[in-house]
């Protein structure tokens, strides 16, 4: 390391309390950016759990569906007609639902009811008990094992219950690639039976599920739907418009962004403030430097690794900070959502970059203006 | 005859506009010669702190001159007047600026670093100019550890760190007892002047005349008088 940049190094961490102070409004505002994006990040993969879930390419629904878990119904004829369209592989109905569940003990639970096509039980889950063609036995449901499995009193194979007034029984466990974010479980059956057992209105198709031929073929295939008015999206797409919709249409991306904002603004101020009064304390003796023979750009380099120093050691503590937060969390409460992801790590770097580099600016400007005269005279 | 380490012509130097002008320097011309000690004596606000910043490139003339080593300093770049001062130029400042959270030994190795010596070749180097003030032992303390006095050596040991050909002194015993103020001058005199150095001391304090080669009076911005070898002795200014 220059020997500059060490004298710099070591006037910053030699003044312990100030250097304490800048790395509590870093990490702190670390801390908070991660945390509230991290959380915001959770609950929009949980609200595409479902989608995630099923794994389908395609998902046929009706231009106002915004979400997985709140479907308008679609008439038969789409899924005819989706069926006889050029590049379909197949095409399957999905029912997506809600019941309420009477568990053995007495007490209600609500639930999400996912009835899969009958002849091709498309969008299976995984199972981790029982075998999947028991879904055809007489009153068969598998209960999904996410974070809600507890709610149904932990059912085990054989398991009964009543739901909508109708028996039903637990045949096998299911895995979940991704939790739910309403904290309902989530019953898996077939499509036939789902519609039987939980009263609907005319239509009964929730979603259809097309498999196309050949990836290429799948513009021309969301073309054709939308000729029969309905919309065609790709995983990907529906994941987006579930995010967006979470996002922008419920408050909930905006409280984030605010939040998130009222962090940075609140590290900016304590971090910025702190290094400005550091600079200050030391401008004399950075004059002094300065009539001994030191040029602006070293000084400037002192300034800059300065802030740097303490940011990157700031991040580090607030990103730590935020971690074990979320994995405390996680061990008590299994249905927490946040998590942590790279573009949120990258986001929080950059502003703490900010962070550093207002801090420096308004400490840089002030050195590079001080006459050593100034110091000079006393 | 001595060689000369700095020469001013008519040198001035203006603070405010209009009617706030304020003169500070007026046409001061003189020289500074090596081998010898110059003192600068004068009324508080006479002008001689703007003097020695002006010959030492800290601060830059309205009017006039300033040579150093032979050097037109005013028409050099800014990163070259800073090199000379780094290079040429070793300061004492009245209430020294020592760092107080840097060792005593680091804040004598600052000029070397600055002059992107080695770290630790530095601090060696340090530690001999520590010895030669007679601090060796406190190379490790904080400034703010040390007397008044030690602190004064300090700032001389970074002054003389960087082996400069002039030395620029304002006010060293301002902040003194006279005691200590006369050992400090004296020290100064008989192991940090040689006939290789030039050194420049402002200072209110006549009980150090005695150690002045030439002293130069100023007043309302204007050398007044030069006297040779301290024949003025005991002159209260
Ligand atoms: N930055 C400035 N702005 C305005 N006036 C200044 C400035 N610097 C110096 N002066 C004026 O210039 C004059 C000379 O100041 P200078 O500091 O050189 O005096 P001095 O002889 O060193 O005094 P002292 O013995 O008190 O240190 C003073 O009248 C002072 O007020
Ligand atoms: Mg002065």
């Amino acid at each position: 390391m220059p020997g500059i940049l060490r004298i710099a190094l070591k006037l910053l961490i030699n003044d312990k309390s100030k250097f304490l102070a800048l790395l509590l409004g870093i990490t702190f505002a670390v801390f908070l950016m991660v945390m509230m994006m991290s959380m915001f990040s959770g609950i929009l993969k949980r609200s595409s759990s479902s989608v995630l879930n099923i794994g389908a390419k395609i998902w046929v629904m009706d231009p106002a569906v915004n979400n997985a878990t709140s479907s308008i119904p679609m008439p038969d004829y789409v899924l005819s007609s989706a069926r006889s369209i050029n590049g379909v592989k197949y095409a399957v109905p999905l029912y997506f639902g809600g019941a309420l569940v009477k568990l053995k003990n007495g007490s209600y639970q609500a639930a999400t009811v996912v009835g899969l096509d009958d002849a091709t039980l498309f969008g299976r889950p995984e199972m981790i008990e029982g075998n999947i063609e028991d879904i055809f036995a007489e009153n068969a449901f598998l209960v999904v094992k996410d974070a809600e499995f507890s709610k149904l009193d932990r059912p085990a194979v054989g398991s009964e219950f009543e739901i909508n007034d109708n028996r039903g029984v637990v045949v096998g466990i299911a895995k979940a690639a991704s939790s739910g974010l309403f904290g309902v479980p989530t019953l898996y059956t077939t499509y036939s039976r789902a519609i039987s057992y939980i009263p609907s209105a005319r239509y009964t198709t929730s979603f259809i599920l097309i498999e196309p031929k050949n990836d290429a073929d799948t513009p021309f295939i969301q073309q054709e739907i939308k000729k029969l008015g309905y919309q065609a999206l790709t995983r990907e797409q529906f994941v987006s418009k579930i995010t967006d919709f979470y996002t922008f249409k419920t408050g909930l991306g905006m409280n984030v962004l605010l939040m998130t904002t009222i962090s940075f603004v609140v590290g900016l101020s304590i971090s910025g403030q702190t290094f400005y009064t550091f600079i200050l304390e030391n401008l004399e003796k950075f004059g002094a430097l300065k009539a001994i023979g030191a040029k602006g750009g070293e000084l400037v380099s002192m300034i800059l690794f300065q802030a740097l120093f303490t940011s990157v050691i700031g991040y580090g503590l607030g990103v730590g900070l935020a971690s074990t937060f979320m994995i405390l969390a996680k061990l008590r409460m299994p249905d927490y959502a946040a998590q942590i992801s790279f573009p949120i790590l990258g986001f929080a770097f950059v502003m703490v970059l900010v962070i550093a580099g207002f801090s420096s600016y308004i400490g840089v400007r002030k050195v590079l203006r001080i006459q050593p005269f100034e110091i000079f005279r006393g | 005859m001595a060689s000369v380490a700095v020469r001013t012509t008519g040198l001035g130097k203006w603070f405010g506009e209009g009617e706030a002008r304020k003169t500070a320097v007026c046409n001061a011309s003189f020289e500074a010669v090596y081998g010898e000690i110059l003192y600068i004596v004068g009324p508080s606000g006479s002008g001689k702190t703007t003097l020695l910043s002006m010959i030492s490139g800290i601060l830059k003339p309205d009017a006039g001159d300033v040579v150093v080593d032979g050097k037109d300093l005013w028409k050099m770049a800014g990163d070259d007047i800073a090199d000379l001062r780094l290079n040429k130029i070793g300061f004492v400042f009245q209430d020294y600026h020592l760092f107080s959270r840097l060792t005593t030994a680091e804040n004598v190795a600052i000029p070397l670093i600055l002059k992107k010596m080695d770290w630790d070749e530095a601090l060696k180097v340090a530690l001999h100019y520590l010895e030669i003030v007679g601090l060796k032992d406190r190379a490790e303390l904080q400034p703010v550890k040390l007397s008044g006095g030690e602190q004064q050596r300090v700032a001389i040991a970074r002054a003389i760190a960087s082996n400069p050909d002039i030395l620029i002194f304002d006010e060293p015993t301002a902040s003194l007892d006279g005691d200590t103020g006369r050992k400090i001058v004296e020290f100064v005199k008989t192991n940090i002047l040689n006939e290789k150095r030039c050194i420049i001391i402002v200072t209110h304090d006549s009980r150090i005349y005695e150690y002045a080669d030439t002293i130069m009076r100023m007043e309302d911005g204007k050398i007044t008088r030069v006297e040779r070898n301290g024949t003025q002795k005991g002159v209260v200014a």
